[in-house]
């Protein structure tokens, strides 16, 4: 039943829309064509799902999609700019940091969430903040390789669309 | 016939190099498609209803209530099909789509709701009403081989074996109550040579019931039109899908067109049929197209990894000669068949370890029980059966007084040794192994380095330790594979292979292989998604094999079309093959360079393509079985906390003994994901049962190694020896560091805390009884 209203950004775009109040975020999202956040646990563990909400992480199975009225989303699909990946993605690629790539959407949000937060983290610090997302394939040290490398590319900041009033003229 | 192993010997221009992936650009981005991705026009959805018990008699299934909420198409029952075969399996086929008459396991599909969405399928789910008698469950293995244990199976009408694995049929006939599969290897005087041993040891051991957790769920989507039924599904074998569906459908294979794109985790949880007979009953019945996705928890409900009682003995010389092991072996195998009875036959190969041994005797079985149905895990059977054979080694080592180093050193296979009578020989060197492995153990780091995070109270009880183990399975499956090659006009080239992009990184590493043969780039070389309507028969997509065996399909594929492009060549010249030489990108025709795209147009007059074919099966080189030995070489330094019996690994080694690394950065990635995988069986996993139900079926319970659980230093080795039958002397890789890690770590805790565990996994709570049991 549709009986919620919600204005929002998303990827940087002012988006307005009418949902069902128990729509969870997630299935919001993949009914629209962004299935770059992933389900797996559906219990806020894994973080194959994580998106961005007003530039923090968040596990889109267990958010409803009302809660985002108001406020900033970032997925996935918006991390890449002009058909360029940006530097997180990079880093990724280059160091081998993903096999299967299911936990790899929600990883990299992760990871940028904590570089724009924290442009230079120690390796306790990335472990810290991706502890949240796990990865089946990879054992996990080429992700922190990723990291690592993505925080030291020469590039002003990680693609910033969390403030989009700024960016969206 | 071509030496394939060596037979590059100038400078490599595209295998041997850490090129990037071809999926990255797709799986960074979040574009890569997933089958849980797939949507179709007018798709409904379905869900499942589960057996609340272990074990029962149904009486009644009441679909009225569910048929009439919202949004749903139908609700099937297997009272609904009684034309079609209601079971599936690729070895037996047992395996009920829903269940016939009884519920074997707590958690067993009963109904398929099919809705317009997936919500209101999930919501009808509890309207359906299961009405039925609770039967005796039988739960322990050993306890359902008890002459007097509940039969299960008390009508072997319901088991029909399948044509292509007749080596699996005697268990079906054999008279022995719940008796799924069993393997026996003997050699030698066993009781002679236990009589002449100077120190015998003996224990049981206990590997748990594990779950692989793939991070995408079991789905598929399922369009069923007339008799022709199209199949996207997350599996890893495609063609094993096709030929399970053909069966319960009667219909030909050609009829049955199954799609996998990327696969989002697999390590053998996705092996064969899973979700899709059902998924398709669901499509046939409403005329629909039905996509169906479990959640983790029922996907924990499918499948998992047999778990194994092992009862070892092993007899050794005062020298520390091994004179004799003897296993005795019992997996749980669930409730049917599926993979069964080829992790039994595997555990019976991969538990005595590879040694020269006089007399080896083992006897493994699987029993049927009322849980979860077993089936393929990465290794299967050898993470089991090393756990047992190499503490059992350690064990020894200690009560000899002699050095694990050593006493292996004394009996370890060389190469050229038969480590399994009649099957191929040991193409490795395990002593230079275990000497490279063993260099980079037992190094400890300085408390302030390894220790960080331990304040100065809590680093005063941590106890050191350091532990290794060895395995060699027989790995890469029966070699039946078929590839193409096509190139086009422009020169770029498309290879057709069925084997399934799993991340183990075939997209990139088959094309390394391809653009190495014809001189081409790597990126001129792009490898098609399987689909059974349009790339060809591939057996399976595991036991390490795609590297190494489809890569010898793909070698051939491309000899092929360099043939079919030299007749073309000879045809448009007017000239014998003889004037014909292949140069890079193309050939040479008196003294005029050609490239391929040349060629082909010059032949068809306009357009036109060249196709190559080229396949494996046991014969020559890989007449030999297994194909190639897949070797385990890894160790661990750890800390325990001795208040908690916490186990923290602070380094861990792996060699990974692949032949040739194709693509090395992939060939680590392999390495550091199994053998963190296998520390997760080592130090937390295992399902639990309690009166016949799942304790712990969903992943918070169940507990899978985070990146706080990695090891303060990942030490990784590559060594190529380029001694393995696939190209360029490449061999498997993906279980070998895997397979020892459970007895790794646990001969570093036995180090540690001076007792020695005889089960997994090694949790805190097992941890600190062991130390406080002294």
């Amino acid at each position: 039943m549709v009986d919620s209203h919600i204005q929002s950004w998303v990827n940087g775009k002012f988006e307005s829309s009418d949902i069902a109040s128990n729509t969870l975020l997630l299935d919001y999202l993949r009914d629209r064509g962004l299935t770059g956040a992933k389900p797996s646990c559906e219990l806020e563990v894994c973080g194959a799902c994580t998106v961005l909400i007003d530039g923090l992480p968040a596990s889109s199975c267990a958010t409803l999609a009302v809660e985002l009225d108001g406020r900033n989303l970032e997925t996935i699909e918006g991390l890449i700019s002009d058909g360029r990946l940006d530097r997180v993605q990079r880093a990724f690629r280059d160091e081998f940091a993903f096999q299967c790539g299911y936990c790899t959407p929600g990883m990299i949000m992760s990871a940028t969430a904590l570089l724009r937060t924290n442009p230079n983290p120690s390796r306790d610090e990335i472990i810290h903040w991706l502890d949240g997302n796990i990865c089946r394939c990879t054992g996990y040290e080429s992700i922190i390789r990723a990291v690592q490398t993505a925080a030291q590319a020469d590039e002003d900041s990680v693609h910033d669309t969390s403030n989009p009033e700024a960016t969206n003229d | 016939m071509t030496d394939r192993r060596n037979r590059r010997d100038e400078p490599f221009t595209a295998a041997g190099y850490s090129v990037p992936r071809k999926d990255a650009e797709a799986k960074v981005t979040g574009r890569a498609k997933y089958a849980i991705d797939v949507e179709l026009p007018r798709m409904a959805h379905a869900a499942v209803v589960r057996s609340e018990y272990p074990f029962a008699r149904i009486r009644s299934i009441d679909v009225k209530e569910a048929e009439d909420a919202p949004g749903v198409i139908r609700v099937v029952t297997a009272n609904d099909f009684p034309e079609l075969n209601p079971r599936f399996g690729h070895i037996i086929r047992d395996h009920q789509i829903l269940a016939v008459e009884r519920t074997m396991y707590q958690g067993e599909p009963i109904a398929l709701v099919v809705a317009e969405t997936r919500q209101q399928a999930l919501a009808a789910v509890d309207l359906v009403e299961v009405e039925a008698d609770e039967l005796e469950a039988v739960i322990d293995a050993r306890e359902a081989l008890e002459p007097d244990a509940v039969d299960l199976y008390p009508d072997d009408s319901e088991k029909h074996a399948n044509e292509s694995f007749v080596e699996f049929q005697g268990a079906i006939s054999s008279g022995f109550k719940n008796l799924c599969a069993q393997m026996d290897v003997e050699w030698g005087d066993i009781d002679e040579q236990f009589q002449s041993a100077d120190l015998i040891v003996e224990s049981e051991y206990s590997f748990p019931m594990i779950y692989g957790y793939a991070m995408e769920p079991y789905c598929a989507v399922v369009d069923y039109r007339g008799d022709l039924i199209d199949v996207w599904t997350t599996t890893q074998h495609a063609y094993s899908v096709r030929e399970d569906l053909a069966r319960v459908f009667e219909l030909p294979m050609s009829n049955i067109r199954v799609q996998v794109p990327y696969v989002g985790g697999a390590y053998g949880t996705k092996a064969h049929a899973k979700v899709e007979p059902l998924a398709a009953l669901g499509a046939r019945i409403t005329g629909r197209p039905v996509k169906l996705v479990l959640t983790i928890e029922e996907s924990m409900l499918t499948t998992r990894a047999d778990s194994a009682s092992i009862r070892a003995r092993s007899g050794f010389r005062s020298d520390g000669k091994i004179l004799a092991r003897e296993f005795d072996i019992v997996l749980n195998s669930g409730a049917f068949t599926d993979n069964s009875p080829l992790v039994t036959n595997k555990l019976a190969h991969r538990c005595f370890g590879p040694y020269q041994i006089p007399a080896v005797k083992v006897r493994a079985r699987a029993a049927f029980t009322n849980t979860v149905s077993a089936s393929s895990l990465r290794g299967f059977g050898a993470p089991q059966g090393v756990f047992a054979g190499e503490s059992q080694i350690d064990e020894a080592a200690e009560k000899l007084g002699i050095e694990p180093t050593e006493l292996r050193r004394k009996n370890l296979a060389r190469r050229g040794d038969e480590i399994l009578p009649g099957k191929r020989p040991l193409e490795t060197d395990l002593i230079e192994n275990m000497d490279i492995l063993t260099g980079s153990l037992g190094e400890r780091q300085s408390n302030d380095d390894a220790r960080g995070r331990a304040d100065a109270t809590r680093r005063e009880r941590l106890l050191n330790g350091s532990g290794f183990a060895l395995s060699a399975s027989d790995a890469g499956s029966h070699p039946s594979s078929v590839a193409m090659v096509r190139i086009h006009t422009d020169g770029s080239v498309t290879g057709l292979i069925s084997s399934t992009e799993l991340g183990q990184g075939r997209t990139t590493a088959l094309a390394q292989i391809i653009a190495e043969e014809l001189c081409l780039p790597v990126d001129s070389v792009a490898i098609a998604d399987p689909d059974t309507s349009n790339t060809p028969y591939e057996r399976a997509t595991g036991a390490s094999r795609t590297t190494a065996l489809v890569g010898r399909a793909i070698q051939a594929a491309c000899d092929d079309v360099r043939a079919r492009i030299h007749t073309y060549a000879a045809d448009v010249f007017g000239c014998g093959s003889e004037n014909i030489r292949d140069v890079s990108t193309g050939v040479e025709v008196d003294g005029h360079t050609y490239s391929y795209g040349q060629i082909i147009e010059k032949w068809f007059g306009a357009g036109g393509e060249a196709v190559g074919v080229g396949e494996i099966r046991r014969a020559g080189d890989l007449d030999a079985l297994p194909p190639f030995w897949e070797i385990g070489t890894c160790g661990v330094d750890i800390d325990v906390d001795a208040e908690t019996g916490e186990v923290i690994v602070t380094n861990m080694v792996t060699v990974g003994d692949v032949g040739f690394a194709v693509n090395p950065a992939m060939t680590e990635g392999q390495d550091a994901g199994a053998a963190m995988m296998g520390m997760g069986m080592a130090l937390h996993e295992e399902l639990i049962y309690m009166d016949g139900h799942l304790q712990n079926s969903n992943v918070v319970d169940y507990r899978v190694p985070r990146m706080k659980d990695l090891p303060q230093v990942l030490n990784q080795m590559l060594v190529e020896r380029r001694d393995g039958v696939g190209p360029y002397g490449s061999k498997g890789a993906g279980e070998g560091a895997l397979n020892p890690m459970g007895a790794a770590v646990t001969n570093a805790v036995s180090q540690a805390i001076g007792v020695r565990s005889y089960t997994l996994p090694l949790t805190p709570e097992r941890v600190w009884r062991l130390i406080n049991s002294q």
